[in-house]
């Protein structure tokens, strides 16, 4: 037999026994529908989270902080280091995780490491509001990733980190609530910000929008170029004793934005040896990407446990068949037909009732999963804009029907060599 | 009808061993030669069946030496015995071994399509033969929907189809009544009168046999007689025997 033959005959064959085909297609369906949307919503939120790390982190920036020595349950206390700086409640970690106070002096030494281009210590401003037009005045937080951040627009052009004027982004939330009419409109418009300093007074700053941030997976804070933190920084600790306001919680160090993944960790190396921790935007958030693939792992194994229980079914369904056209294939063996011709017959079966539980199981989880995925992100979902919960790539789904096709191929080999090996005169007798 | 298309040396055939053990066949010799018809008769359990299925190489023999067509049945493995099974044998069978969910053209291809001939040479090729049987009309019915006699007819057109050398037929009119019986008796002869195709019957039906160029009988797996035309007076073989009803 040709293969063209082979295949439109197993097509045909089975369609013989349609209860038996839909029933063992049905358990492929389930099966290939739970391992698609699985997929599916591995690669949604993992796409997000690249989302969020190309908008809230630039390449060539890390987060640079001194961790207090690690001491053991069983170590006891640490001795006293009066050099050390006092330590700082970091959200970094688990709660209670303090790091060390960064002082100048440590930020001129991660100045100085090798591959670092240069470091600012990361201000924490605290304001106490923000208003426009005298239409409120509203609490804000300012985003600890201020610098070297390419945001995320959803109007105006960003700022300038050079630029002497003090300018301000805000996140989209704030529109309707500062009262502007459209996220364009706010645009260029001169909001003013609260602050007040160590002995209760306080300092008004006027800054101008120069762009509405999409929300982000990290909060919903105000961005601000180094002119405003500075200026705001410095309003803040007015009165404060000079040793406090040189602590820093940590410092955000630039690299060279070409630097390789093995580049980098030699930074980060270096920093290690001299007592910083360095993590990178990309750390920080590839953590959720491995939290994410690791329920998706989970998620896949028990789609794959479905698809093998499916498996069985398959071997039974063949095992039926081989057993029902017995005078069938021993008819055809008289005839002439190889082994190998009668196996690839069955097997062939079995790939394309494969074939169909997974176009069935694909498509229907498209469909469903677009229409649950675009309702989702309108309503329960649109907090995070642009997450797509399911988005269907071409690859996993060719995954998909690869390894199901894979699967029913591997379940027929046993059927398939049985029908192979029997003899034409087994199957013809009748007496 | 002088080159030898079978030839068995001493074959024996034996199930089982020990005290199990069943001889089916006891050193049987044969030459069946090239356009002869002969009937193998026997009854139930006189191992006529096995004898045929060794014959056309459906099975192995225990001991004996078996040459078709001048080859070693021995030496025949893989493709040039699925070659030699397709080329050159056509099986008629008693119970037909028609797919019957399946077309008639459809069951009468298949062993072109086992041939590995395209499609529209083996559909030309079918209807042809389906022609021959005349049963053109039919063509397109599903196998389940015919008479016996009409299903018996396709099978032999199954097994004309591939233009073999011998036809082997198994109780051929087992399971037709007598008129049916008659039809499928005189094509199977007209086929091998006009096309000289070797025609190896099996059959305990004394009148079929007798109409066979020769009889051959077995009785516990042992050749107990022959007889050949000149010597036994055929009822059969009429001019006109070919006619089909």
């Amino acid at each position: 037999m040709r293969t063209t033959d082979i295949v439109t005959t197993a097509i045909g064959n089975s369609f013989r026994s349609r209860l038996r085909t839909t029933l063992t297609v049905l358990a492929i369906f389930i099966g290939a529908f739970t391992l698609t949307t699985t997929n599916a919503l591995g690669t949604g939120v993992n796409e997000y989270i690249d989302t969020q790390i190309t908008s809230i982190g630039a390449p060539d920036v890390m987060n640079v902080s001194k961790p207090t020595l690690a001491s053991g349950a069983d170590d006891g206390p640490a001795p006293y280091d009066p050099d050390a700086g006092s330590e700082i409640d970091t959200n970094a970690g688990p709660p209670g995780t303090t790091v060390l106070a960064l002082s100048d002096a440590d930020i001129d030494e991660i100045r100085g490491v090798d591959g670092i281009t240069d470091a600012q210590p990361l201000v924490s401003v605290r304001p106490d509001f923000v208003e426009w037009q005298d239409n409120g005045r509203f609490q804000l937080s300012i985003s600890p990733f201020s610098a070297g951040v390419t945001l995320d627009l959803a109007a105006g052009s960003g700022f300038d980190q050079s630029s002497a004027k003090f300018e301000i982004v805000l996140p989209t939330s704030y529109v309707d609530t500062l009262g502007f009419a459209t996220e364009t409109a706010a645009v260029g418009e001169s909001v003013q910000i609260g602050v007040t300093d160590a002995v209760g007074e306080q300092h008004l700053i006027d800054a101008t929008v120069v762009g509405i941030q999409n929300p982000t997976l990290v909060g919903t804070g105000a961005s601000t170029n180094t002119a405003l933190t500075t200026a705001l920084f410095d309003a803040q600790r007015t009165g404060l004793p000079e040793q406090s306001t040189t602590d820093y919680t940590s410092a955000t160090a630039r690299f060279d934005a070409d630097a390789s993944d093995e580049e980098i960790q030699a930074i980060k190396d270096r920093l290690s040896d001299a007592g910083f921790a360095g993590t990178t935007v990309a750390d920080q958030i590839g953590t959720f990407q491995s939290v994410v693939d690791g329920i998706i792992l989970v998620l896949n194994a028990f789609a794959v446990i479905a698809l093998i229980a499916a498996g069985f079914g398959i071997i039974n369904t063949l095992l039926m068949s081989v057993q029902e056209r017995t005078r069938e294939i021993g008819l055809m063996k008289a005839m002439g037909m190889s082994g190998a011709r009668i196996f690839a017959l069955f097997s062939t079966e079995a790939v394309f009732i494969g074939f169909l539980g997974s176009a069935i199981g694909a498509g229907v989880a498209i469909a469903v999963g677009s229409v649950v995925s675009s309702v989702l992100a309108e309503g329960f979902l649109s907090g995070l804009a642009g997450l797509q919960i399911l988005t269907f790539a071409p690859a996993s789904i060719a995954s998909v029907f690869a390894l199901v096709m894979g699967i029913a191929f591997l379940a027929s080999t046993l059927p398939a060599s049985r029908a192979a090996r029997q003899s034409p005169i087994d199957s013809l007798r009748y007496e | 009808m002088s080159s030898s298309v079978l030839t068995a040396r001493n074959l024996s055939k034996h199930y089982g061993t020990g005290d199990a053990r069943f001889d089916a066949l006891r050193g049987i010799d044969l030459d069946i030669r090239e356009g002869e018809s002969v009937a193998i008769v026997g009854k139930s359990g006189s191992g006529k069946s096995t004898l045929m299925h060794i014959l056309a190489l459906l099975d192995s023999p225990s001991s004996g030496e078996l040459e078709i067509v001048g080859q070693n049945a021995k030496a025949l493995k893989g493709r040039a015995l699925n070659t030699l099974r397709n080329a050159t044998f056509g099986f008629v069978f008693q119970q037909f071994f028609l797919n019957s969910h399946a077309t008639v053209l459809e069951n009468v291809i298949l062993p072109l399509k086992i041939a590995r001939l395209g499609s529209r040479e083996r559909k030309a090729k079918a209807l042809e033969t389906l022609a021959l049987v005349e049963l053109t009309e039919k063509a397109s019915s599903k196998a389940m929907d015919l008479s016996g006699g009409q299903k018996q007819r396709v099978v032999i057109a199954r097994a004309l189809v591939g233009d073999p050398r011998i036809i082997f037929a198994d109780e051929p009119t087992g399971n037709l009544d007598s008129a049916t019986g008659a039809v499928i008796e005189n094509l199977l002869f007209s086929l091998n009168r006009d096309r000289g195709i070797t025609l190896v019957i099996v059959t305990h039906d004394d009148d079929l046999a007798a109409r066979a160029d020769r009889r051959i009988y077995l009785k516990d797996g042992r050749l107990v007689g022959e007889g050949d035309l000149k010597s036994q007076a055929s009822p059969a073989t009429t001019p006109n025997g070919a006619t089909l009803a």
